[in-house]
């Protein structure tokens, strides 16, 4: 008896060094005044974060990353709502092999989908542009958005619809009054879990890449200059901040809204 | 006579193969309140559904105020619903949920609030209506519900299980308060239920529900008086069973062999679902007596106690007669001064051939 | 009413209008792509043209190849390791999280779980050099404290540094659907199982185990598969010893201007992949079957 709670707490200890120590590295890194990623330490300073300011040709990959972000985000959550609104509610033929069509990019490897998508792309005549890595991105982060968006939609009480109706309002309205409100916590978590998770894809970005890199591509290219890598420790650090802010404001409209559904919180993201 | 304000004439639902409802013919009387009674499963929730709407039939036609419901969606039909659930929509307050169907129909916004409050007055929630409705209990729930659908003067209410959430205090509670603001407002109620005293204090009339079709329509009285069949009598109530064996009509009287009771000549009324394929005679466990004493009744017979269930006011006895393995319950008032009888004992049982019934 | 209009009222004409957009465009840019891929694994390219003729040659070269098969077989080695050490990394995770932290505090462990997995995954990787190098982390503690002279070199640039990497990078999408699996195992089974009188180690082998077996499944599935596709971890941490069949694929489409090789070689991949999986998940019904 004794044993057990001691090994869980050497174990879960052990673990979770192992796990954030990249994590834990890269804000360390980002702020020690040496321009050698390595121990030991020299100092701190904030000269590396300066150096961001200055990096023209990160702001172009930090733009092109963001409107590929934010056009994914739009697009997966839009295809992720009706997808998840018409499996949770409606029984249709066919229903479990679609969906599991659609959640195959999940479990696909990601090279397949880039090569793939670059075969198309070059058959069809089509210059590789930042519209090809939406369309990968777009595949890839849909079945994230419709894991999030079902467990809103199952959440929803089909009775609520139902009386929206019987009280005398249209489908439409209904929509719009009962169904949309209730759901939205949901859609702005699917938002920003694509957005993240486009924000952060290297290997399809880089098969579908033209001339103008992504910010994940940028980084692969300055992998290869050691000058570089203190500055991008510092880019690290940035991205892990605002990627885990968005995750909890994910989390926070989660939450919430299954506070307002009146129903248990069963926890868990993803 | 007035037009009876639902009308269903060969009704049936299909779901794939299986026939929730089969040849459902049913009036329902204007200002009643009506209940369909029946386990899970016979169909009655669907009946329900396809009056307000949101099922379709696969055969048969619905009438509500003598107008034809085929292709009128829900929301434009006369009848409103309470949903087991409720269906309170979480994200607006008591009075926006009461609101919501005026809105729907574009009210002029001063009749909104003033009909808004007294509906919200009428089911005793005054001072509610800025409430969060996720914060309201279950009784405020229900409330809600029927302050909502009440609001907008419907011909025809329906309430699906309303009651089946609630602890049964306030099941009770809620009863009795749902019979009062029906005689209030006058409107049809169409209740469904599947817990038949709930049915009996309630309603008007009943219609008992089995496999999709329906077994009786009746008042109260004469559902638990004069049930149809074997089934309907052991659904509502307690009812005791012997094998019984028509020998002769004649006229107005029956000829029949009950196990354990003998030969008897009954009214053909006693068969109260009509006598053609009679083959047991029903007697309820209060028409039953234990004889104390020198007490005698109409006809008597020996029995053996064989097990006694003590509850306070009553006393339910399984007793065991001749020629009959399956023991009989009767149900015995603790008066004072009746002692309890036990497990073994000898038991003379009073009884009359007219609490007889001759049940399919 | 036609039969016709009554199925456009229906249940799954609405649900199939529903999804359609998302079926189309999964349709289009999965299951067309998918199936050219296929087609230009039996065509051929010299340069930049590309020939149309159906040949198998591709399929010859990629399974009769010495180095292809080498790659092959050394990637379906490091995808098993990386599978296997990530599920045995991640079960006594799950269950603790699942047996040992109250009711309350589960979905703030899963959160703490899986926020590594936020930080960028090349910063991720290149991080995993910078703790294993020659003057590293590892190396420098271990110095540091006297237990080696000097800095290990096997544990980067290897077939372990990838295995470790990978294995760090999937860990949270193995304990989330072992911890599913085991919120699901009924308590009182647990307790039935003790209550007839199996120690604590039976219980767990004959009860907890089978039954959140589907997680385990589900999680071998989810790393194993993806992981096979990762040419980015061998390419920084894995040295010459350590690149895996992806780098090849990506090396045909890129550089190689053999693009019919390569999808040859990723359909093979994937093949073989499958197939290991299905098996896998036959030989675990047989043993659920098996404990029964």
């Amino acid at each position: 008896m004794l044993g057990r709670g001691h090994f869980f707490k050497w174990y879960m200890g052990i673990f979770l060094v192992f796990l954030y120590a990249p994590a834990i590295l890269l804000p360390v890194f980002a702020f020690n005044d040496s321009s050698v990623v390595s121990f030991p330490l020299k100092g701190f300073t904030t000269k590396w974060f300066a150096v961001l300011q200055t990096t023209d040709s990160l702001h172009v990959a930090v733009r092109n990353s963001l409107m590929i972000a934010v056009t994914t985000a739009i697009f997966s959550t839009l295809f992720g709502v009706l997808a998840a609104r018409a499996s949770t509610r409606f029984s249709f033929p066919g229903r479990r092999s679609i969906m599991g069509f659609i959640m195959l990019p999940m479990v696909l490897p990601e090279i397949i989908i880039g090569v793939s998508l670059l075969v198309v792309i070059i058959q069809m005549g089509f210059e590789l542009s930042l519209w090809s890595i939406i369309l990968g991105h777009i595949l890839i982060c849909t079945p994230f958005c419709i894991a999030i968006l079902s467990s809103a939609f199952m959440n929803l009480d089909q009775s609520l619809e139902e009386a929206s109706f019987d009280l005398g309002q249209t489908r439409w309205n209904t929509f719009w009054l009962v169904i949309l409100p209730l759901v939205m916590p949901g859609i702005v978590a699917s938002l920003l879990i694509a957005f993240t998770i486009s924000l952060d894809e290297f290997i399809i970005a880089f098969f579908l890449a033209g001339t103008e890199p992504t910010l994940p591509v940028y980084i692969w290219g300055q992998l290869r200059f050691p000058q570089k890598l203190p500055s991008l420790m510092a880019l690290g650090t940035i991205l892990l901040v605002l990627s885990i802010s968005l995750l909890l404001i994910a989390d926070y409209f989660r939450r919430r809204g299954v506070r307002k559904t009146g129903i248990e919180n069963s926890g868990g993201f993803l | 006579m007035t037009q009876p304000i639902i009308q269903l004439k060969g009704f049936d639902k299909f779901f794939g193969d299986f026939a929730a409802l089969s040849q459902v013919d049913l009036d329902i009387k204007t200002g009643e309140f009506f209940s369909l009674l029946g386990p899970s499963g016979c169909g009655k929730t669907t009946l329900l559904r396809s009056i307000a709407g949101f099922e379709t039939p696969s055969a048969g036609s619905l009438y509500i105020d003598g107008k034809t419901m085929e292709g009128v969606p829900a929301n434009k039909r006369p009848t409103n619903m309470v949903f087991q659930s409720y269906a309170i929509f979480p994200h607006m307050s008591v009075a926006e949920n009461v609101a919501y169907g005026l809105k729907a129909r574009r009210l002029p916004k001063a009749e909104i609030t003033t009909r808004v409050a007294e509906a919200i007055a009428m089911v005793g929630l005054e001072g509610f209506g800025g409430r969060a409705s996720h914060a309201l209990s279950g009784g405020q729930r229900q409330r809600v519900a029927l302050a909502r659908a009440l609001v907008l003067k419907p011909r025809v209410l329906l309430l699906d299980e309303p009651l089946s959430a609630l602890d049964k205090k306030l099941r009770e509670q809620m009863q009795s308060e749902l019979r009062r603001l029906q005689r209030a407002v006058g409107i049809t109620f169409v209740l469904v239920t599947h817990d038949q005293e709930e049915a009996l204090t309630m309603s008007d009339r009943i219609a008992v529900m089995f496999d999709g079709k329906i077994a009786q329509v009746a008042t109260p009285q004469a559902l638990y008086g004069q049930p149809c069949s074997r089934r309907v009598a052991n659904f509502i109530g307690m009812m005791n069973f012997l094998d019984a064996k028509i020998l002769s009509t004649s006229g107005d009287t029956v000829e029949v062999d009950v196990q354990s009771l003998g030969k008897l000549s009954l009214s053909l009324s006693q068969a109260t679902g009509g006598i053609e394929g009679c083959n047991s005679a029903g007697v309820r466990p209060e028409m039953l007596t234990i004889l104390t004493g020198s007490q005698t009744a109409e006809r008597e017979i020996e029995a053996v106690v064989s097990e006694v269930f003590y509850y306070g006011d009553m006393t339910y006895y399984d007793v065991r007669l001749p020629f009959k393995e399956e023991p009989i319950t009767i149900t015995m008032r603790n008066t004072a001064g009746r002692t309890v009888l036990a497990v073994g004992e000898n038991a003379r049982v009073g009884w009359s051939a007219s609490s007889l019934l001759l049940l399919r | 009413m036609t039969w016709f209009q009554k199925w456009r009222r229906g249940e799954g004409a609405q649900g199939l209008f529903l999804i359609s957009p998302t079926l189309a465009f999964t349709l289009l840019l999965l299951a067309v792509p998918l199936v050219l891929v296929v087609a230009l694994s039996f065509w051929t390219q010299d340069y930049l043209t590309l020939h149309r003729t159906f040949t198998m040659d591709n399929y010859k070269t990629a399974w009769s190849e010495p180095m292809y098969q080498y790659l092959m077989g050394r990637s379906l080695k490091i995808s098993m390791m990386v599978t296997a050490m990530t599920v045995l990394l991640a079960y006594p995770v799950a269950y603790f999280i699942s047996f040992y932290v109250p009711p309350k505090r589960k979905a703030m462990w899963i959160f703490l779980i899986t926020i590594p997995f936020w930080t960028s995954y090349l910063m991720r990787i290149f991080l995993w050099k910078v703790i294993l190098g020659y003057n590293g982390v590892v190396n420098g503690s271990l110095m540091g404290l006297g237990l080696i002279e000097e800095p290990l070199s096997f544990i980067l640039y290897n077939q372990n540094a990838v295995v470790l990497t990978l294995a760090h990078a999937w860990v949270p999408f193995a304990i989330l659907p072992i911890f599913v699996a085991l919120e699901r195992v009924d308590r009182s089974l647990i307790e039935a199982a003790e209550d007839l009188g199996d120690s604590k180690l039976r219980r767990f082998f004959r009860v907890t185990l089978p039954l959140s077996m589907p997680g385990v499944i589900a999680a071998t599935i989810i790393v194993f598969i993806p992981t096979i596709g990762d040419y980015v971890t061998p390419r920084l941490v894995g040295g010459p010893n350590g690149l895996m069949i992806a780098n090849m694929i990506e090396l045909q489409f890129k550089k190689a201007n053999n693009a019919p090789l390569g999808a040859a070689l990723a359909i093979s991949a994937m093949a073989i992949v499958t197939c290991v999986a299905l098996i896998f998940i036959w030989m675990n019904k047989k043993y659920i079957r098996g404990a029964k």
